[in-house]
């Protein structure tokens, strides 16, 4: 059931430029999964509208929250000024999150991707695909993108899984994009892929889309959009998609209720 | 009116009870159509039977499409959204929203929309034997390019269409008017010459934002309508004048987030009030206004909320 409560501020940390690491204690944790997100309200009203900020981890009654400061005078900048002990208002769990049972069932190779802000959901997905795969380790594959050397959550997932990198600036062992790692590396240090599941800009899921359709390999995307009441209420966040929508019965699917992870087939993106 | 004398409690026989054109809701209270859907979404947060009316979102002969993304931004003390009136039609619409509201205890306002009169009459006809308690006719939506607003900004199209939804409607018709025009008060008239039995207003105001980083508009439809706190004093103008000017009643909107700023609607003469924006905000924010009425009540000794719509002249 979803909820608008208080959560209390643990810890919040600066971890690059412009990203911050935010871990918040709150009863909604307990129901939260990989790819799910909430809504980040500011304390002073100062923005009225709740913030959809992807899940990056889940640690018992803990959210750790790993978000961009978008510019200066938003809501994610007010959302950076909070410090241990203030409580910040929070609505979820919002959306639908992966089907990891389904995936660690059905898919033997799977291949993480994500790309700049879309990385922190990929790591509670790492987790929970980890925890739950039967298979010998190494079983995952995790490719992040990022702009340079300014690796972000990378050891983090070092972890779990095997973690190769691409660098816009080539910076850091790939140079170019998450796909560009896939055409180097698949069959040789990459192994097979059976399964793409990605986060990261449009541009992005777009050559994933195209890169899945052509490969013939499943491909689940997660999406972000601006958002206004993030229940599926205000329809503010749809996406494009193939077949007409069951609830919207017109091709609009809305990324916080339907999504925000959609099998890339059932997008027209 | 308050004066700080202690609370007169007279609980039980309070009345917070409103007509309109023969229809009793249980306290004053409904939401702005399209910041709730069909209330489905709500339900997690709120009990929709406590509810006056649940005001649906614009409904259409056949499914729209609505428009590209983004469709909505936050601006200082609100959103500006051109969602452009998505909705799955008015056959789903009947098979699935109605009953889903049927099985609460609340009042259902239907908003209609078209691209023409003849769409609009349309559904007005398919929902003539629905179990619907009113029609909220909307001719004020900013975000679509044809129809909708059309109508809402020249009084004659206002009084053509409002005469021909008359002559076909079964329920109650409520006209929900746009600020986006010289002079609400003639619209107000034209509405009510041609029949409406009711008005609601404000609908959202026209507003833009720029993207400095992308340099662009920040919504796919460049312009947008204004909603929130920051639209409530030419809300509660514009009622005003609306109720100075004609005798049917009004479901006052335009930025409420708490009781005192629904009081300031009711006051200047509406006799409903929708929550809208805030519903995004807080998605209880109907529930506390409705209580925080009924303490102003007491607080004021007032025994009849008819005695507050239009007290402020």
């Amino acid at each position: 059931m979803k909820k608008k409560v208080q959560a209390k501020v643990i810890l919040q940390r600066k971890i690059s430029d412009n990203i911050y690491d935010l871990r918040i204690s709150t009863e909604l944790a307990r129901e939260a999964h990989a790819g799910q997100f909430i809504g980040v309200y500011t304390n002073d009203r100062s923005k009225l509208l709740p913030r959809p900020i992807s899940i990056c981890e889940v640690d018992g009654d803990r959210l750790r929250l790993v978000y961009r400061v978008t510019g200066s005078n938003t809501g994610t900048e007010v959302l950076s000024q909070l410090t241990p002990g203030d409580s910040v208002p929070i609505i979820g769990i919002l959306g639908n999150g992966y089907d990891v049972d389904d995936l660690v069932t059905n898919y033997r190779h799977p291949v993480l991707m994500g790309g700049g802000i879309g990385i922190p959901p990929m790591l509670q997905l790492a987790k929970e695909l980890e925890e739950r795969s039967p298979y010998p380790e190494p079983y995952l594959n995790t490719i992040l993108g990022y702009r340079n050397s300014d690796l972000f959550l990378a050891e983090e997932f070092k972890d779990l899984s095997v973690v190769h990198i691409a660098t816009e600036d080539g910076s850091v062992e790939t140079k170019g994009n998450v796909l560009d790692v896939m055409d180097a590396k698949i069959g040789t240090g990459l192994g097979e892929c059976d399964l793409i599941l990605a986060c990261g800009p449009m541009p992005m899921l777009r050559a994933i889309a195209k890169y899945s359709r052509e490969k013939g390999i499943k491909a689940y995307v997660s999406l972000e959009e601006r958002m206004a009441c993030g229940v599926g209420a205000c329809l503010g966040c749809v996406v494009k998609t193939r077949e007409t929508d069951p609830h919207s019965h017109v091709n609009n699917a809305r990324i916080c209720t339907e999504g925000p992870v959609f099998d890339v087939d059932a997008l027209d993106i | 009116m308050f004066d700080g004398r202690p609370a007169v409690v007279k609980d039980t026989s309070m009345n917070t009870q409103v007509k309109i054109a023969g229809v009793t809701f249980k306290n004053p209270v409904t939401v702005a159509s399209g910041t709730f859907g069909s209330g489905m979404e709500y339900g997690d947060f709120i009990d929709l039977s406590k509810l006056g009316a649940v005001t649906t979102k614009g409904v259409a002969p056949i499914p729209w499409v609505g428009n590209p993304t983004p469709r909505v931004t936050e601006v200082y003390g609100g959103m500006l959204n051109a969602i452009g009136l998505q909705n799955p039609g008015i056959d789903v619409f009947c098979e699935r929203d109605i009953p889903f509201l049927k099985g609460f205890d609340t009042k259902i306002i239907v908003n209609v929309c078209g691209r023409t009169e003849d769409e609009y009459v349309e559904v007005v006809e398919r929902l003539a034997d629905e179990p619907v308690d009113m029609l909220e006719i909307n001719v004020s939506c900013p975000n679509v390019k044809e129809g909708a607003i059309a109508f809402g900004q020249n009084a004659k199209a206002l009084e053509s269409i409002t005469s021909r939804i008359k002559a076909v409607a079964k329920q109650p018709v409520i006209m929900k008017l746009s600020p986006n025009v010289t002079d609400i008060t003639e619209m107000a008239r034209a509405a009510e010459s041609a029949g409406a039995d009711g008005l609601s207003l404000i609908n959202t105001i026209t507003g833009m934002k720029i993207d400095i980083n992308r340099r662009t508009f920040a919504l796919a439809n460049k312009t947008g309508g204004l909603s929130g706190p920051a639209i409530r004093p030419v809300a509660v103008r514009m009622v005003y004048q609306v109720a100075q000017t004609v005798k049917i009643p009004i479901i006052g909107m335009g930025g409420i987030t708490c009781a005192e700023d629904a009081l300031e609607f009711i006051l200047a003469g509406a006799t409903m009030v929708a929550v809208g924006a805030m519903n995004f905000v807080e998605p209880d924010t109907t529930l506390r206004v409705i209580s925080g009425i009924e303490d102003y009540m007491k607080r004021t000794g007032t025994e009849d909320i008819g005695e507050l719509i239009g007290a402020v002249r």
